[in-house]
């Protein structure tokens, strides 16, 4: 008897729930739904990156990469490697080069650029003050029209003293650095740093989407940047984790060293 | 048996739902709508666990997060505990400091309010107490953290804020050192330790504050929407025992030793390490070799026989820093009991007798003195116990002895290491003279050596009863006003001391 009346009455509590979940996604924003696998790196082989998709970006750029990063970039299996069906970007504190620090940046330029798409990878992040990993996409053009004309599109970028917070960001110009268009999405019961999340963009013409897991969190069209769209065009894409610079500040007496970037894959859809 | 007790359960589960749908009948349709869902949840889970092949479960306690909102939630009605009275503080805190200000609140229209008093407050120089439960305790394994939001009259460290104290037996405490506190309303998150090991607690909250930091100027600060929360943020990191240090203890077998300084840190979500101070009960004990000494889940060691044992701890899995290493010699050989009439005799440090006040029994004179103390106690029977011996001073000068009727001192001394030939052992006993105070001019002294050849020989691995009438302390003037014993003659080793008295 009991029983069939709370039965009965289940279904109104159900009903908001339900409701309430219908509220989160009612965000009036163009969502396109991009299944066709055409590009895909698991990291299940073990040892370096696959050169036929991955190339390295080698030592500490033009001012620490334009950002006074302190890192130098290197190839060696102990900033980056393939193992247990990871992609592992691992940064260290020793001196190398006349740097502080090591670590590594691959990127598919020449290899595999594309234009839109649903472009994603399942990262898990590292943790401390003055980490800085990232992963980005630049203008197949990056080498002729001078950044930010080239145009860049951060699917994540993230400071290891925020474990909950992650950033996604386009650079245009008239709209870059400081002034980028930029929003963030924080965990609400979780870090980034326990667990694999999945980053992405949906990617089509005239606008992005960006999301975290099944959560989209913004979408930036040519009505939100303050000058010319460039990304109407083939982006490539670049994996880092950038140590100390302009950004996150550097590392402090509580960062622990090495710290991993663990990447389980990098998909893309069209 | 596991079946009655899960039908009972689900039975008051739907009695209670019954009592709230009618004191709620005037009440919004909402609630009780929302009432009966949440019956209907617990019993369908409790009806999915009803197999008798099921384990059987522990009844589990209310899962209220609150504790004080607008007023306590759920406290019972004597639930504010003051620190009473101890060694540093002889008032205790005092009693008003603790109270609910409804002129202030950052949520509502109340919150708590310490009032830390002036440190030359006679009704107590500071801010102290716990919140305990005045019924059954709460079940906080759904927790990570404890939040509260907080403000101060002026920028001020509190010394400490935590939870888990009921005053007994205090098994999982944890608490924030310094805390800083500001004038603006801020959030504070104190991590849980292991929250799966808290199924019953009644220690919400404790808190002591005094005023160190501002030359005993007293201050206010308000805490409100004070709670447990799930917020999954919380990375634990490392933990350490006896404060990361690896510590050797010499004991016997039965006398126990305890695991201290336990510390685990925590990456908190706005990225900065927060340590805190925790009861050892939150780790897992580990002793390299149970046949010599064993630990148990609060950090109690016992050691059972002569060895080395080596206690370490793990914490959310991974090994803490430090370690307790026990270097158990064998079973105590206690010194031999007193037997003289308690008549016959002034103590200054014995279980058998009273003692008369004793200022101190290791003076820490400087510079020269290494003598450490390492007191122990086996079985009732306490022990002086002195490291890095080279001398060291006993005083009971306030009030002086006054031993004209006695004829002996006494006192019995253990050497557990090795005695290198002509090892001396110097027993001084100082009159402080007329004026009764060190110095003046009147104090006077007698030191009797012994030696491995005296007639009370030095020896090691057994009880020296040493005896010595005053008739054969010439120098010593009077023992009219006795104020110190002093031992000399150390070589950095250890010696231990019981029965030390004046008989005639």
């Amino acid at each position: 008897m009991i029983l069939n009346k709370i039965k009965h009455k289940i279904f109104i509590p159900t009903a908001i729930v339900f409701l309430l979940i219908s509220c989160t996604k009612d965000e009036k924003q163009t969502v396109v739904t991009k299944n066709n696998l055409v590009m895909s790196d698991e990291f299940n082989i073990n040892g370096a990156p696959n050169t036929n998709l991955w190339s390295y970006n080698i030592g500490t750029g033009a001012n620490g990469w334009g950002n006074n990063e302190l890192q130098y970039y290197t190839s060696r299996p102990e900033n980056i490697k393939i193992e247990n069906g990871v992609l592992k970007i691992t940064a260290r504190r020793e001196q190398y080069m006349g740097a502080a620090f090591t670590s590594a940046r691959i990127l598919t330029k020449g290899n595999f650029e594309t234009k839109y798409g649903r472009i994603e990878a399942k990262i898990k992040l590292p943790r401390g003050k003055g980490l800085w990993p990232a992963f980005w996409m630049l203008g197949s053009n990056s080498d002729t029209a001078i950044w930010p004309q080239c145009g860049e599109i951060d699917i994540m970028e993230y400071l290891g003293n925020s474990p909950t917070k992650v950033f996604g960001t386009v650079h245009g110009p008239g709209y870059f650095a400081g002034n980028a268009i930029t929003k963030s999405y924080t965990l609400p019961n979780s870090r980034f740093d326990t667990d694999f999340h999945i980053f992405g963009i949906e990617w089509d013409e005239n606008y992005i989407n960006f999301y975290v897991d099944d959560v989209l969190y913004n979408q930036i069209t040519p009505f939100n940047v303050t000058g010319e769209w460039v990304f109407n065009k083939p982006f490539y894409i670049i994996l880092n984790m950038a140590v100390g610079g302009n950004y996150p500040g550097a590392p402090n007496s509580e960062t622990p060293f090495p710290q991993e970037m663990l990447v389980d894959y990098v998909r893309v859809y069209q | 048996m596991d079946l009655n007790g899960k039908l009972e359960h689900i039975f008051i589960l739907i009695l209670e739902n019954n009592l709230i749908n009618k004191k709620m009948k005037n009440i919004k349709i909402n609630y009780l709508r929302n009432s009966l869902l949440f019956g209907l949840i617990i019993l369908i889970n409790s009806s999915c666990e009803r197999d008798l092949s099921d384990e059987a479960r522990n009844a589990t306690f209310s899962k209220t997060a609150e504790i004080f909102t607008d007023g306590p939630v759920a406290m019972g009605t004597n639930f504010y505990f003051p620190y009473g009275p101890d060694a540093n503080n002889p008032v205790g805190s005092k009693f008003s400091a603790w109270s609910i200000d409804e002129n202030v609140s950052y949520k509502g229209n109340a919150s708590m309010r310490f009032d830390v008093p002036n440190s030359n407050d006679p009704q107590g120089n500071y801010a102290g107490g716990i919140l305990r439960i005045d019924g059954a305790g709460r079940d906080l394994t759904g927790f990570d953290v404890l939040t509260f939001w907080a403000k101060a009259s002026q920028g001020v460290t509190v010394g400490e804020i935590g939870f888990g104290e009921d005053f007994y037996p205090n098994k999982y405490m944890t608490t924030m050192t310094n805390v800083s506190l500001g004038t603006a309303w801020t959030k504070y998150i104190i991590p849980i330790p292991d929250a799966s090991k808290l199924l019953n607690e009644k220690g919400m909250f404790r808190y002591s504050a005094g005023t160190q930091g501002t030359n005993g100027a007293g201050y206010t600060f308000w805490i409100d929407e004070l709670k447990f929360e799930k917020l999954g943020t919380i990375l634990p990191l490392q933990a350490s025992i006896m404060n990361g240090n690896n510590i050797t203890r010499s004991t016997f077998v039965g006398v126990k030793s305890s695991v201290t300084g336990v510390l685990a840190s925590f990456n908190m979500p706005n990225g900065i390490n927060q340590s805190v101070n925790i009861s050892p009960a939150f780790l897992n004990f580990t002793s390299s070799n149970t046949s010599v000494a064993t630990v148990n889940d609060s950090g109690v060691v016992t050691p059972i026989s002569a060895g080395t044992a080596v206690i370490t701890a793990t914490f959310n899995g991974q090994p803490a820093n430090g370690s307790l290493i026990i270097n158990c010699t064998g079973t105590y050989n206690n010194a031999p009991t007193p037997t003289l009439n308690p008549a016959n005799v002034i103590s200054i440090f014995s279980d058998v007798y009273s003692n008369v006040p004793v200022n101190y029994y290791n003076g820490y004179w400087q510079p020269w003195q290494t003598t450490l103390s390492s007191d122990f106690s086996v079985l009732g029977d306490n022990v002086l116990g002195y490291t890095n011996f080279n001398f060291v001073g006993i005083e009971f000068s306030n009030p002086t002895v006054n031993a004209n009727s006695m004829t002996h001192i006494h006192l019995d001394a253990f050497i557990p290491g090795p005695i290198a030939p002509g090892r001396q052992l110097r027993v001084l006993v100082v009159d402080f003279g007329a004026n009764g105070v060190f110095g003046g001019g009147d104090d006077t002294r007698h030191s009797t050596t012994f030696t491995a050849t005296t007639s009370t020989p030095v020896v090691s691995q057994n009880w020296i009863s040493i005896e010595i009438p005053f008739s054969a302390m010439p120098t010593l003037a009077s023992r009219s006003h006795l104020a110190q014993i002093i031992l000399e003659g150390g070589d950095n080793s250890i010696l231990y001391l019981d029965n030390i008295y004046f008989h005639n």
